[in-house]
């Protein structure tokens, strides 16, 4: 019986493995890079709410803190969506013909409350408390990012778990003066701009991250990096 | 063998599927401000029952609670005034009252700028500077005028903390060179700020003096 394959096929059947190799490794990265893509997890994407609420206007625009409308975020676990009677302390004398804010009157007159889309929804499986981030140091932009610049709100990370690990392994990187917390404008130390704590000067993060670590009694990494420590 | 050819995809696409199940993910369970159907009002908080009263929030302290003495507005604070409570007042007083009544209170704040028809007044009237601490708990609570109440936002401590942070602005303004204990050197400059000052109830970090320039070939 005759060969199938004459042996110039030989260099091919070499290259297929190579070229398998690559396809496969490929379809792996590809993969990899589909479930860190914002198809899967909504990050950078806005989703439609009943008014087109604009943090920017409201934040960078008139000076609003965060706090006056997410009043429960310091104290509790979740930081609230204002009633629409917090909407109505200012609109109930500005833009009060505004066709946009219509369904924030009608939420007012009849008390039913506005349905809004939530966009940073974490799985319920993650046991996230706001309040302790915000006492440990953690910026409202650290995770939220630049909210705002944002004209509609929308999600600025991935809100996956290698994400929130990147800060659980290292908190000395990201931790600020807890005063700084809902600063919008907060930048790192740097040699021009200094961070001043208990009137010390940082000019770098490291320093100020470990001097903040002691100072706000953060756990260690290994029990910020327990899997109970978010998952319960 | 057609069966064969059927089961096989259908046996991956199934595995993908079971693999985008998100019961794990979306817990039948109700989370903060969560929509319940059950209910008309959609919500899955409910009020409490009338006549019922939750754990912790029996306000058995009346003046705490109201500011008022019988009828009357008391001037008294229900806790003594630390450096504490006045940078705590500071601080909700520039979160919640700021962004109308400005950051030195004298009624021009942003959001009246943007078309009240009326300005909240300021600080330093003297109506205002006579009025006692249990009047100002009464309009926070409760609100005045345009003004609505802002018990929902403001825990009652923190009302009060922000009364004695309105009563040290409103020395504030009267306040001469003397007032300054000695020691202490009042500021000359104003604050500088990194680019424009924005509008923010939030500061910016300023920017420290110039340092002198470092001209020794020190290691970088």
């Amino acid at each position: 019986m005759a060969q199938i394959f004459h042996r110039s096929l030989n260099l091919y059947t070499k290259a297929s493995i190579l070229v398998a190799l690559v396809l496969g490794g490929a379809a792996f990265a590809g993969l990899m890079a589909f479930e860190r893509s914002p198809y899967i997890t909504n990050q950078g994407i806005t989703k439609p709410q009943p008014v087109p609420f604009s943090h920017q206007h409201h934040v960078a625009g008139l000076g609003i803190d965060c706090r006056y409308c997410h009043a429960s975020v310091e104290t509790s676990a979740y930081a609230n969506i204002p009633p629409t009677k917090t909407c109505f302390n200012c609109h109930s004398q500005i833009w009060t013909n505004a066709a946009m804010l219509e369904p924030v009157r009608e939420s007012y007159r009849s008390g039913k409350s506005l349905v809004w889309s939530k966009l940073n929804d974490l799985p319920d499986y993650v046991y996230f408390n706001h309040s302790i981030h915000i006492n440990k140091g953690v910026g409202c932009n650290t995770c939220h990012g630049p909210v705002d610049k944002m004209p509609l709100m929308y999600q600025a990370n991935t809100l996956q778990m290698e994400w929130c690990l990147e800060c659980h392994r290292n908190p000395e990187k990201f931790l600020r003066p807890r005063n700084q917390v809902f600063n919008m404008e907060y930048k790192q130390p740097t040699e021009e701009l200094p961070v001043t704590v208990d009137n010390v000067a940082y000019t770098e993060q490291e320093a100020l991250g470990k001097a903040l670590t002691a100072k706000y009694h953060l756990r260690n990494v290994t029990d910020i990096t327990s899997c109970s420590t978010c998952h319960r | 063998m057609t069966r064969v050819k059927i089961l096989v995809p259908a046996l991956l696409i199934l595995t993908i599927c079971s693999a985008c199940r998100q019961d794990m993910h979306d817990q039948p369970r109700y989370k903060p401000q969560a929509r319940n159907d059950f209910f008309p009002d959609m919500r899955s908080a409910r009020l409490l029952i009338d006549g019922t009263v939750a754990r912790g929030q029996l306000h058995e302290d009346s003046y705490f609670y109201t500011g008022k003495i019988g009828n009357n507005p008391g001037e008294v604070m229900p806790f003594s005034i630390t450096h504490d409570v006045l940078e705590r007042g500071q601080e909700r007083y520039n979160i919640f009252c700021a962004p109308c009544h400005s950051r030195v209170g004298d009624g021009k704040g942003m959001i009246p700028s943007r078309g009240f028809s009326r300005m909240p007044p300021s600080y330093h009237i003297e109506r205002l500077q006579k009025a006692p601490a249990g009047y100002y708990f009464d309009v926070i609570t409760n609100g005045l005028g345009i003004m609505q109440g802002y018990s929902g936002q403001i825990p009652a401590k923190d009302r009060w903390a922000i009364i004695a942070y309105i009563r040290a602005l409103q020395l504030s303004q009267k306040a001469g060179a003397a007032d300054v204990p000695a020691g202490l050197n009042l500021p000359t400059a104003l604050p500088k700020f990194e680019g424009d000052a924005p509008s923010g109830a939030t500061l910016v970090t300023p920017a420290p003096p110039k340092k002198e320039e470092k001209k020794e070939g020190g290691v970088e």
